[in-house]
């Protein structure tokens, strides 16, 4: 197993239990989709694999090594192995796309290095091809917030990849896109991961989306998982198990966007 | 018809901001009692007025005829030293804010360090620069060193804290993210922070200098040295022709300093 997951609680200060007990085990290379309601706890969840959020209690085990228990350094070390793309692509817009791309490298290499944007030939070289595959060959040295959102989410994929990471956390990749770069985009992320072998959890609302590209799908509810099946397994009734009931052969459950702030401490 | 007498129209006013009507008039008739009293406290002494209009005619006339020969060489220096003082205690003073300002903000460091910071540049923001000043001229004597540290220390203040909240309205998911990449903290600063607030900080930088200028004009009022040092000693002696002189100099100056900054910060944006 890539990341395996036990007993993993999340209690904010105020008493809010966001996470109940959550057990989960990834294999490598495996690509899922994490689904349910707004406050199911889905953002919480994906931030206490890389502790950017702090578990209250529980073990997140990657490659053999316990997150949960890491020091500073350690934890910067595993989080080389963990890329991450956001929902409102979290790029630092007064940076250049090629900066923003080798922000994935910040790990790898050393203060004064990183200072004068000195880096290894082969991560450049990594940089650039990741880019022309992504279309945006023609934007190295272009601003990033002269670029379209789904220009932006690709930026946000590149970054990620750049870290030769063995893990993708995606936070709702395609809630702030329209629907044709919405698929456009996890079409993307999925054919990206197979092809460098990464395993990514993806939070997402889009049911819809979620079905036509994931191979694996757990439900979140209340911070505990009520579902974990392939796409096939997900039918009306398990539906109502995560999302509450509701008619769901009438298609119109789009449920809005999970409000930004809810996680953060 | 029966209908349309019964109808009722809805009613709407804006809520008071005081909702409390008595407490409304307290605070409305308190104001004014208060306004009242304190101003009978205000001693008016006419006939020292009437012989201040006199020393103000003296010197208005004076403004028609500035002096600027017979003390040039003075005011030549004077000007000089406070075209230094600004330059040095401008530089210096960012410099020492820099790494304050990133200690006093509360996105990026922990508690302690920022407590620190935020108290530090909280007693710096406290003094006035004349106040700051005077206690530099009694610690180091009158002279330009006291106008610098002055200047510096102002400067600290000043840039310190509003760079600090420039970093604390940056974008938290940038931060995040770089976070994320398993990057050290100096290296969140330079690849999250300072992209996001550099063009603030050329900005802030700039009237700073201007601001810088302003005060090295002020201070030597105090003994700290610059040309308001030579304003002091042409007022003490009544020379008001000199004094105009010099007001005239330190008038144009501030308004080139000020044209010069608020064009640059007009041309970073």
């Amino acid at each position: 197993m890539l990341l395996q997951i036990n007993n993993l609680e999340k209690k904010y200060k105020n008493g809010l239990v966001a996470l109940k007990s959550i057990n989960l085990s990834v294999p490598e290379g495996e690509v899922m989709a994490l689904i349910g309601p707004s406050g199911a706890g889905k953002s919480t969840f994906i931030r206490c694999i890389n502790r950017l959020v702090e578990p209250t209690a529980g073990e997140v085990i990657l490659d053999g090594t316990n997150i949960c228990i890491l020091g500073s350094r350690g934890l910067r070390s595993a989080r080389k192995s963990i890329g991450m793309i956001f929902q409102e692509y979290a790029l630092v817009e007064q940076l250049s796309v090629m900066e923003n791309v080798l922000t994935g490298r910040l790990g790898y290499i050393g203060f004064w290095k990183s200072a004068w944007r000195r880096f290894h030939p082969n991560d450049i070289d990594k940089a650039v091809r990741l880019l022309e595959r992504l279309g945006l060959k023609d934007y190295i040295d272009t601003r990033a917030d002269r670029l379209s959102g789904g220009q932006r989410q690709r930026v946000g994929i590149a970054r990620a990849l750049l870290q030769n990471p063995k893990l993708l956390l995606i936070d709702e990749p395609t809630a702030s896109l329209d629907p044709k770069t919405a698929r456009d985009i996890m079409r993307l992320i999925v054919e990206l991961a197979h092809e460098h072998n990464v395993a990514a959890i993806i939070n997402i609302h889009d049911v819809t989306l979620a079905k036509a590209y994931a191979k694996r799908i757990v439900g979140l509810s209340g911070g505990e998982v009520v579902f974990d099946g392939v796409p096939q397994q997900l039918d009306d009734d398990s539906l109502t198990v995560i999302y509450g009931s509701e008619s769901w052969s009438d298609k119109h459950q789009e449920d809005s966007p999970e409000p930004l702030h809810e996680i953060k401490e | 018809m029966a209908e349309e007498n019964t109808y009722k129209l809805k009613t709407w006013s804006k809520p008071p901001l005081i909702r409390a009507a008595w407490l409304r008039w307290l605070v409305l008739v308190g104001t004014l009692v208060y306004l009242f009293a304190a101003g009978r406290t205000i001693e008016v002494n006419f006939s020292r007025i009437s012989r201040g209009l006199d020393h103000g005619v003296a010197m208005v006339s004076a403004f028609l005829q500035p002096d600027f020969t017979s003390r040039g060489s003075h005011i030549v220096v004077g000007v000089l030293e406070s075209l230094t003082m600004t330059v040095v205690g401008t530089i210096v003073g960012i410099i020492i804010a820099v790494p304050i300002s990133l200690g006093a903000a509360r996105n990026i460091s922990p508690l302690p360090i920022y407590m620190f910071c935020r108290f530090f540049l909280m007693v710096l923001r406290s003094l006035h620069v004349v106040i700051l000043a005077l206690l530099f001229v009694i610690m180091f004597g009158f002279g330009p060193f006291a106008g610098v540290l002055t200047i510096i220390f102002n400067g600290v203040g000043f840039i310190g804290k509003l760079l600090a909240e420039g970093i604390e309205n940056i974008n938290k998911k940038s931060l995040e993210a770089v976070r994320a990449s398993g990057a050290s903290w100096p290296q969140v600063v330079i690849y999250g922070v300072w992209p996001q607030i550099a063009a603030r900080f050329t900005g802030l930088s700039i009237y700073r200098a201007d601001q810088a200028f302003r005060e090295s004009t002020v201070i030597g009022l105090v003994g700290a040295g610059g040309v308001g040092a030579v304003l002091n000693t042409a007022l003490g002696r009544y020379d008001y022709n000199t004094g105009a002189a010099i007001l005239i100099v330190i008038i144009v100056m501030v308004l080139i300093g000020e044209y010069v900054s608020s064009s640059l910060r007009g041309r970073l944006t």
